[in-house]
């Protein structure tokens, strides 16, 4: 990860901007920022799992989902929350399903643990939907946003539409800034080491179990935060939101940004839920708006076929392209190799 | 007799039905080079595999420093100061020169819940890439990233980041595989030099290179270990002359 | 439970288990031989159903034929539907890594999912049993069991034999298990891939919309029915292990006695039940029963 100005000044301008939306844009497209934003960190969350890791999981929705039925379920009816403790009960919720659920999924590698983390994640929906526990499919409502009360005074009132947007943006900030130093870190460099080759860094001296499993609980724990933000949103919780599609929803995200920049969730994000927000849009479709999945489906069989490296990844992409077209072309099989993408674990070959 | 460094003691390993390795021995001494050589499929990787903990074996032991290590696994017995370089490449090609002998460094320390600290500034791995950095001659290219590196260059990379693990013994697997005679001068150098303070095992298929830097001599046909001595008397051993039949030490 | 109950659960055991083999025995093939994680491979299934549902009334109106001809119908178009598919786009997922592949057969599953909305709707369907086979069975005097449910556990079963005849008496087969043991060396012996691997792909596709057609008279036909499938197919091959036909059986026969006696038994954990056997054997056995190769 360089560390030129741009890599902070980007999601430093990004902040801001997103900062000053409130005071410009309308309502409507202020809710659409605030889901921007939650979706952004849910965004950031898989892309610590997949960037850093190298973790491909189909399951993250079951973290999101917890961490918004943990805010549902846990509110009371007549009255605001606390808001510390009620958001950590919704990542600690998150956090200790992945505990149990990792420690048994990273016993698999490559299409295993894809297929086993989209398992587990519809146990957890199979939890919300069919038994008691939160109203079955019809969802559950949060009456009351949650409050940070000190000793009575309160600092900000969450309910306020403003105070709200505020807070979801320092926690994106927060999240980011989290993620950043954590990359930087001796345990992010690690886990760069163990996405590139598991193997080398065990024959360095590394257990890398312990560090993936600490990533995934990290991951989901910071999931869980998106999900709590999102029950704050409107108020409303369905097992929807742990359904597959979810958790395929946000690897797109991931993916179409581009997975070797943290800021690559971010931009994956925005283009996701603007692409939803376009095809879905009777102003343009008219009435077969109705079928967006259609379009979606090909945008995303396109964008991903055609950008191997995300969003963020397409300055790179023209620049190889351009080099490659000069006369003076760069030396061999090499430089192909530094350029190319990470390419993931495949199937499971057993390690002792 | 200075106990041996890494011992392996009754090596066996099956693959179902097939034995790939049979009941090999050997010992590693600090300050010699042992090479193991053989035809191919005579269970050399697979013993290498055995005694870096890649692979269990099916039975025997493995002790290093006299510790029994045999149910350890790969990781343990790197910090516990068993380094391997490998036959193809593993470095980090994304990553500069100096970086891969970082990061196989920082498993000295690894420093796992310090997410605050900025992994570059860490004194400990940070010295050690430096050091193994000079000792392979890989010094001036540190800021090059490792994918970029001419062949030659990438194999020296290889045992840079064994190095910088401040391993006591070393597992060396083919670290000539595809080398031109300069490059290959160059390694067995640094091989002399790392000798005094290690034990060394090597595998190899350059003939000239094992029978003028090895101290003793290993052979394996067909995952059994039928000679050990010195590189004379393995030359003089006739059992070995009928195992490579034909094959003499200039063939390659 | 009396024997009498007890034996109908096995009977329905044994349905849902042979029905869940068709669609595994496909997707772990799939991935088996070409090395492609197919997220789409539910929709397979979906699609049979629905070909069962549209196709019905017009073979009856213009051949005069029954649900036999529709059957026969409904696997020929899905296995040619799957040799199109493969050299249209699934020959371009092979190289991609796996990630890809998930992701553009998510995609897939979206355009799948509202070209059938465009073509017939959304509304749940049923499809009419045919006459023959719509009687019961009695069951010792006591108890009866629908005969059409023997019927699919009858089809199930026979195509479990074809699949264990082709795979181990046929040439075909012979590079089929190759092939999953090893795929980059079929290359080298001279097989052409290309062919191989669309057969292997309209076969895989053809199986799960026959299960689909098969089960739509039980089932009935509706929107989400390709996604349930999937899921517990992943769970049968991660259990049975990649690439194992005999594998995936065993697994499939496990899962449907889980879920069949988990529904009668603990009704509302059942959802559950699948994924915590799946855990407990990944406990012990993290590649799966049987890992090929």
């Amino acid at each position: 990860m360089n560390l030129n100005p741009a890599s902070k000044l980007i999601p430093a301008a990004v902040l801001l901007a997103l900062a000053a939306f409130p005071w410009l844009g309308a309502d409507y497209y202020t809710g659409l920022a605030v889901k921007l934003m939650i979706y952004a960190i849910f965004a950031l969350s898989l892309q610590l799992l997949v960037g850093g890791a190298g973790l491909v999981s189909l399951g993250h929705a079951a973290f999101f989902g917890i961490g918004a039925y943990a805010a549902a379920l846990l509110s009371p009816e007549a009255e605001a929350a606390g808001l510390a403790w009620l958001l950590g009960a919704a990542v600690l919720g998150a956090a200790a399903y992945a505990l149990l659920t990792g420690a048994l999924a990273l016993r698999t590698r490559g299409v295993y643990f894809i297929m086993v983390t989209l398992a587990f994640s519809q146990m957890a929906y199979y939890v919300f939907h069919d038994t008691g526990l939160g109203g079955g499919s019809d969802g559950i409502y949060l009456y009351f946003r949650p409050q940070l009360s000190l000793g009575g005074w309160l600092p900000f009132d969450l309910d306020q539409p403003g105070t709200y947007y505020l807070f979801v943006l320092a926690c994106l900030a927060l999240t980011w800034g989290f993620l950043a130093m954590l990359a930087r870190s001796p345990f992010g460099a690690a886990l760069a080491g163990i996405r590139i080759n598991e193997q080398r860094m065990r024959a360095a001296g590394y257990s890398t179990f312990p560090y993936k499993l600490t990533a995934y609980v990290v991951g989901a724990a910071l999931a869980g935060l998106a999900g709590f933000l999102y029950a704050l949103k409107d108020g409303f919780v369905t097992p929807e939101l742990l359904a597959w599609e979810q958790s395929g929803l946000v690897l797109l995200m991931v993916i179409l940004g581009g997975m070797s920049r943290l800021g690559g969730a971010v931009l994956g994000a925005a283009a996701l839920i603007l692409l939803q927000e376009l095809f879905q849009s009777q102003a343009l479709f008219g009435d077969y708006a109705r079928h967006w999945h259609l379009p979606l489906g090909l945008a995303i069989i396109a964008l991903v076929a055609l950008l191997p490296d995300g969003l963020a990844g397409l300055p790179a992409q023209w620049r190889a392209r351009r080099a490659a077209r000069r006369p003076a072309a760069a030396p061999g099989a090499d430089t192909a190799d530094a350029a190319a993408p990470q390419s993931l674990p495949l199937s499971g070959e057993p390690h002792a | 007799m200075p106990e041996a460094m890494l011992a392996a003691r009754g090596i066996t390993r099956r693959f179902g039905g097939l034995v790939a390795v049979n009941d090999v021995s050997l010992d590693l001494q600090r300050g010699t080079v042992h090479a193991v050589i053989g035809t191919n499929g005579a269970g050399k990787s697979t013993l290498i595999n055995i005694l870096s903990g890649e692979l269990m074996a099916s039975a025997g032991q493995v002790l290093l420093e006299g510790r029994d290590i045999t149910a350890w696994p790969q990781p343990q017995r790197a910090r516990g100061g068993l380094g391997r370089s490998y036959q193809r490449s593993t470095i980090f090609p994304a990553l500069s020169v100096y970086e891969n002998c970082r990061l196989a460094a920082q498993a000295g320390r690894q420093r796992f819940w310090h997410w605050w600290r900025h992994a570059g500034d860490c004194a400990h791995s940070a010295g050690q890439a430096r050091h193994a950095l000079e000792r392979t001659g890989l010094a001036a290219s540190a800021a090059t990233p490792a994918g970029l590196l001419p062949h030659g260059h990438k194999r020296q990379l290889e045992i840079a980041m064994c190095l910088a693990g401040q391993p006591r013994v070393l597992l060396l697997d083919e670290p000539l595989a595809g080398m031109g005679p300069e490059e290959t001068e160059r390694i067995l150098a640094l091989l002399q030099a790392l000798k005094a303070e290690h034990a060394i095992l090597l595998v190899e298929h350059d003939m000239d290179a094992v029978f003028g830097n090895a101290d003793t001599i290993t052979v394996m046909v067909n995952g059994s270990a039928i000679a050990c001595g010195t590189p004379a008397q393995i030359r003089a051993n006739p059992q070995v002359q009928d195992a490579y039949l034909g094959e003499g030490p200039c063939t390659h | 439970m009396d024997a009498g109950i007890f034996l109908i659960q096995c009977l329905n055991a044994l349905q849902h288990g042979l029905l869940l083999f068709l669609v595994a025995s496909g997707l772990t093939l799939i991935f088996g031989i070409m090395g492609i994680i197919n997220l789409a491979h539910g929709s397979f299934y979906m699609i049979g159903a629905y070909m069962a549902f549209a196709l019905g009334p017009l073979v009856e109106r213009w051949t005069g034929g029954g649900f036999a001809a529709t059957l026969l119908l409904c696997v020929l178009l899905a296995a040619l539907l799957g040799y199109l598919l493969e050299a249209a786009f699934f020959s371009y997922l092979y190289r991609r890594d796996h990630l890809q592949q998930v992701l553009m057969t998510y995609g897939l599953i979206l355009v799948f999912e509202e070209v059938r909305s465009l073509l017939v709707g959304n509304d749940v369907h049923g499809v009419p049993m045919p006459g023959w086979l719509s009687g019961t069975v009695s069951l010792g005097g006591v108890m009866t069991y629908p005969v059409y449910r023997l019927f699919i556990s009858a089809v199930g079963i026979g195509v479990a034999l074809l699949l264990y005849w082709v795979i181990t008496r046929t040439r075909l087969g012979m590079m089929v298990r190759a092939g999953a043991s090893n795929r980059e060396m079929i290359g080298s012996l001279g097989i052409d891939i290309n062919r191989l691997y669309r057969i292997v792909f309209a076969a895989g596709v053809a199986l799960a919309a026959l299960a689909g057609t098969i089960a739509a008279p039980v089932s009935s036909v509706y929107p989400g029915m390709g996604h349930g499938v999937l899921i517990v197919c992943f769970v049968v091959v991660v259990i049975g292990g990649i690439g194992s036909i005999r594998g995936a059986f065993l697994a499939a026969m496990l899962v449907g006695a889980v879920e069949t006696f988990g529904q009668v038994l603990f009704p509302a954990a059942a959802g559950v039940l699948v994924y915590l056997l799946m855990a407990l054997i990944l406990l012990c056995k993290p590649e799966g029963l049987f890992k090929q190769g």
